[in-house]
């Protein structure tokens, strides 16, 4: 009887270490904290062309995480890209004439959204728009141009 | 030429047959697990010798696949200075893909085949008939709570896995090699996601190589010859069936969950 009681008691320990690696990996190794911060407020910027940018990529503030992307569609009448920011409420006096920028983290790194504070005296609030934007920079069309000046100056 | 098709042809009625068979006997084994889980003692003496016995085993292989996943990584990603991303790469492959398929093959051969061998044996010994005599349903005795512990025990395993792999990879990449502590933690952070990579893979993934891996060793123990050349060909079709299933449900699911084929 003692020796099925401490069988029973390592079976116990075993369950709850197998149920503590779970809480391990859900809240150690993964991106939990983008699912659970739902508090905060959403702006809008629209881009002509976002590039690789994808849901839930970070938004920076001088490389600080304030926010991230919450959803990203196309307006049907501009074709413009409409991208939903949501901003943690600690970071609520973001002048409202700051612009958003698409960035690279290192050359071939993920998207992300940097914004450079205005001056505004107001600030941006749930539902304002981001009135100053800058696309993503496609590397292609970088290096197409690159090529075409290159070309147009050796003719000369 | 017409040897050959006959060949062919039972070995597919075969296999169909033997799929249709283990369907069935799954569908008994369910409808019998709601009792057996009201007589927890049992199933729990199971779980002890099914699961926390292959912890010492399951806990080593996953320290040594993740140090190796580092040290590998590592000298591909210092080629391109990216070492920063040691962290995601084995995070994501620990997860994904090593975590569920090695345990699940591994605890195949080290708890699979000891349970088709012993209902394997019990019932070349006439236990099994010897409990039928006395009117204790055997399949309700002895088969469900083996089935149960296996189907219990494999996602638990999985997790404790991964969890050892990483660090493990944490000790190679970060201890050994030098690969910044911030960087291999933030990294995976970033990268890892919840639902994706730990959810729908780690959980669903090892939840049905549980119940494959159980199925077919129950099954196999259960309908082996009752003799001594019976019970270890059944414990070799243990092994085999089950990590061939094992990885072909690993194809089906990577397929079917992260919506590619």
């Amino acid at each position: 009887m003692r020796q099925t009681r401490t069988i029973e008691i390592s079976t116990g320990l075993f369950i709850i270490l197998g149920f503590a690696s779970l809480f391990f990996l859900a809240t150690q190794t993964t991106n939990i904290r983008a699912y659970n911060d739902t508090s905060g407020y959403t702006v809008t910027a629209s881009f002509t062309n976002v590039g690789g940018l994808k849901v839930r990529a970070p938004v920076t503030m001088a490389g600080v995480n304030v926010g991230r992307v919450t959803e990203i569609h196309l307006d049907p009448r501009t074709f413009s890209a409409i991208v939903s920011i949501q901003i943690s409420q600690r970071f609520n006096q973001i002048p409202d004439d700051s612009s958003a920028s698409i960035l690279t983290s290192g050359l071939l790194g993920e998207q992300y959204i940097g914004i450079s504070p205005g001056g505004s005296e107001t600030f941006l609030k749930n539902g304002s728009k981001i009135q100053f934007t800058q696309s993503a920079i496609i590397l292609e069309n970088l290096i197409g141009q690159f090529l075409f000046n290159k070309a147009s100056s050796g003719s000369k | 030429m017409r040897f050959l098709l006959h060949e062919i042809y039972y070995i597919a009625l075969d296999f169909l047959q033997g799929m249709g068979a283990s369907f069935l006997f799954l569908l008994r084994l369910l409808s019998y697990t709601p009792k057996a889980l009201l007589r927890w003692r049992i199933v729990w003496l199971q779980i002890y010798s099914v699961g926390a016995m292959s912890l010492v085993l399951i806990m080593v292989s996953g320290l040594f696949i993740g140090m190796v996943m580092a040290l590998e990584s590592y000298h591909v990603l210092v080629k391109f200075a990216a070492t920063a991303a040691l962290g995601t790469g084995v995070a994501l492959s620990i997860l994904r893909e090593l975590g569920p398929v090695v345990t699940a093959l591994l605890f195949a051969g080290r708890a699979g085949t000891a349970l088709t061998s012993e209902i394997g044996l019990m019932r070349a010994t006439e236990q099994l008939a010897g409990m039928e005599m006395m009117a204790v349903n055997p399949i309700r005795r002895i088969v469900v709570p083996r089935f149960i512990a296996g189907a219990v025990s494999v996602p638990l395993l999985t997790m404790i896995f991964c969890v050892v792999a990483i660090l493990g990879g944490y000790y190679v990449g970060v201890d050994l090699m030098g690969v910044d502590q911030g960087a291999f933690w933030s990294q995976m952070r970033v990268n890892v996601d919840l639902i994706d990579d730990v959810l729908k893979s780690v959980v669903i993934k090892s939840i049905v190589f549980g119940g494959a891996i159980s199925l077919i060793a129950v099954y196999e123990g259960y309908y082996s010859l009752p003799t001594a050349e019976g019970v270890s060909q059944a414990t070799t079709r243990t092994v085999v069936n089950s990590s061939l299933a094992v990885l072909a449900l690993d194809y089906l699911l990577t397929a079917l969950l992260f919506h590619g084929v």
